[in-house]
């Protein structure tokens, strides 16, 4: 059987599952269409999360990410997770004692004002909008790469499978098929990774391999890791971070971004007790570090692994011919995601950091005139089962796992998105005598409508695919993540407080994050180039969503103290919200 | 809540202190350890690397379910013990 064919089964078969959960959990009102009718046991609620969070950049990028950067992207793995302590703690189960059923809707009765309420939404459009890009790309390149089909047709087959289970069964055929493609990711994501760990150190877990000894050289993985690539000129994997003050406030913009994004709070409203959602948050993260304690072991095996191949008799011998490459270097370069430049015309691929200054002398030494390989981040995940050699249903497994994570996550996004619009904007807003059945249709049309433009989007990404991905945490770390929790914890806070905090919160960070990247990302407007010594006091524009939530503590703060405290009918729905007694179903207004 | 405002404002005090405890130990082993404090943790080692690089990739995670599932188990006995719990 040919590896397209595998590919095919695989694919194929989790989609037929996906359908077939949506045929069988559809939706009949708007409470299965929100909430799926609130009644999700716990662990359930906590794989679906685990879906519904792990994204494209969870499963694909993330692993690339820390072994292109070593100790220093760390970042990722302490953000994406501390975030669930927060939500766990500060917000989850008040919430879902305010039993309604979007996150637009806390802010806008919590703080008495229907403005209040509009800018939550916009808020919350513009991160998911962004965050929802990102899949439908990620999508895209899973699909171009395995299945030989052109990446728009990819899409729009994506886009055709969520619109059925998504627009047919709303939260509660999400819910179901969440916890389908949560299995069919976390398989994928460890099988291949438990054959490498096994081959490089003998462990069958790989979290406990990454700190195993590597069984080739006898000394221990990582210390075997900074051995090869510091001969490259490589920086030491296992390096210290010289500025710590950006390396702590971006680690704080990822687990409060990670609190503050809608489409995992929701998530929290479909179970049926308060108990119950300070349960799940737990089993959300028990599921989510399955992947997240295992992507570390595939980032540092795979990168050994790679260097490896490049040079077979080792960093101090001669480098792979290129006429000798394996097959896998082959396909992706077809992709584009690897390229290769003789530059001396040895016929060799010499892959070495010519950035290193010091290391120039070696390399010269060595009759190398510049670093002839490049490989994109991405790619190592994906490519791994190929790297290792391992057989072709493991790489069947990896292309499904890769969809299955990029298309669960678009749908809680897309949910997100069309319970803002048709609750929270055309009931909450335009037309509130809308009945239950109009506001079903309307939840429909606004899903049907924002998988065509996320589609779009997908099919044809604006330059910044990457920056934008940074905004949505900004967003949800400046302005929602503060809102919810100061209505929750501080009774003071009022209307015009709120409205306030988030707008100097959202602002503060948007100005920031534009002055480097470009004014709304329009290449070349930017005011300073996006270097570490421009930046103020050194905080990258993607770690400043921290400075943008303490403005908006300070500036709601300020303002509330200064103007009256809020009506008593407000000071109760707070003391409400903090007992959980009397919580029942999340109900409609 | 009336009648019972005396064990209302103790509940969401108990809340409280154990939501403080649990977030020390939640930035303790993420901006403690894995970041600020590594240096100082450099001489004990793990594995080919040191425990702050410990803390960073696996630590702070497997510290960050614990928390969780602590609060959880604990918040849910103390609804029961203020009698605020759902039926």
């Amino acid at each position: 059987m040919s590896q397209f064919v595998i590919n095919l089964l695989f694919v194929g078969g989790s989609f037929a599952l996906y359908i077939g959960i949506a045929i069988w959990a559809r939706a009949g009102s708007t409470s299965d269409f929100y909430v799926a009718g609130g009644g999700v046991h716990p662990i359930t609620n906590g794989a679906a999360i685990g879906a519904d969070w792990m994204s494209a950049a969870s499963f694909i990028s993330m692993a690339g990410l820390i072994a292109a950067g070593g100790y220093a992207n760390s970042t990722f793995l302490m953000g994406w997770t501390g975030g669930y302590v927060l939500l766990a703690m500060l917000l989850a189960p008040y919430l879902r004692k305010f039993g309604k059923f979007t996150v637009p809707e806390f802010i806008g009765d919590r703080f008495y004002s229907r403005n209040a309420r509009f800018v939550a939404v916009a808020c919350l459009i513009v991160a998911s909008v962004t965050y929802v890009i990102g899949q439908m790309a990620g999508a895209g390149v899973a699909f171009s790469r395995f299945l030989e089909v052109d990446s728009t047709m990819g899409l729009i087959i994506a886009a055709i499978v969520i619109f059925i289970y998504a627009v047919l069964g709303g939260m509660k055929g999400i819910t179901y098929t969440q916890v389908a493609q949560y299995c069919v990711l976390i398989i994928a994501y460890t099988i291949p990774a438990v054959f490498i760990s096994l081959q490089l150190t003998g462990n069958p877990l790989p979290p406990l391999g990454l700190f195993s000894t590597h069984v080739e050289s006898g000394i221990p993985l990582l210390e075997k890791l900074d051995q090869v690539i510091t001969e490259l000129g490589f920086r030491d994997y296992t390096a210290d971070v010289d500025n710590k003050l950006n390396m702590v406030l971006f680690t704080l913009s990822l687990m409060i971004g990670t609190a503050g994004l809608p489409h995992v709070i929701i998530r929290f409203f479909t179970v049926p007790k308060v108990a119950d959602a300070r349960w799940s948050a737990g089993w959300a993260l028990v599921f989510i570090a399955l992947l997240y304690l295992t992507a570390p072991a595939v980032a540092s095996m795979a990168r050994l692994n790679l260097m490896t191949t490049i040079y077979p008799d080792g960093v101090d011998g001669q480098a792979i011919e290129y006429d000798q490459r394996p097959q896998w270097i082959q396909e992706w370069e077809v992709t584009g995601l690897i390229q290769y430049e003789d530059k001396n015309n040895d016929g060799r691929i010499q892959f070495y950091n010519e950035g290193n200054a010091e290391f120039a002398e070696a390399a010269a030494a060595r009759g190398w005139e510049g670093n002839e390989f490049t490989y994109n981040n991405d790619i190592l995940v994906l490519a791994n089962p190929e790297i290792a050699n391992l057989p072709g249903w493991v790489i069947g497994l990896i292309a499904a796992g890769g969809l299955a994570a990029a298309l669960s996550t678009a749908a809680g996004l897309l949910l997100a998105i069309s319970s803002a619009v048709s609750h929270d904007l055309i009931k909450g807003g335009i037309k509130p005598d809308i009945s239950e059945k109009g506001e079903l249709l309307a939840a429909r049309i606004s899903m049907a409508v924002a998988i065509v433009l996320a589609t779009y989007l997908g099919a044809n990404p604006p330059g910044f695919a990457a920056q934008v991905v940074a905004l949505a945490f900004g967003i949800a770390a400046a302005s929602l993540f503060p809102a919810l929790m100061m209505g929750i914890f501080f009774k003071r806070i009022n209307n015009v407080g709120a409205i306030s905090g988030m707008l100097a919160g959202l602002g503060a960070t948007l100005v920031y994050i534009f002055i480097f990247l470009g004014w709304f990302f329009i290449p070349g407007t930017n005011n300073l180039a996006n270097t570490p010594d421009n930046w103020l006091l050194g905080i990258s524009p993607l770690s400043f969503g921290a400075v943008g939530a303490i403005i908006n503590f300070a500036v709601a703060f300020a303002v509330s103290h200064a103007t009256e405290e809020p009506p008593i009918e407000i000071q109760e729905l707070v003391e409400s919200v903090r007992y959980p007694r009397g919580a029942g179903k999340s109900y409609d207004h | 809540m009336s009648g019972h405002d005396y064990d209302a404002v103790n509940y969401w005090k108990a809340n409280l202190r154990l939501i403080f405890g649990s977030l020390i130990v939640w930035a303790l082993v993420s901006y403690g350890f894995a970041i600020l404090l590594r240096p100082m943790l450099a001489g004990i080692p793990i594995g080919g690397t040191d425990l702050g690089f410990w803390f960073a990739q696996q630590g702070s995670i497997l510290t960050f379910i614990a928390l969780i599932f602590h609060y959880a188990w604990r918040m849910n006995r103390l609804d029961e013990k203020f009698d605020v719990h759902e039926e």
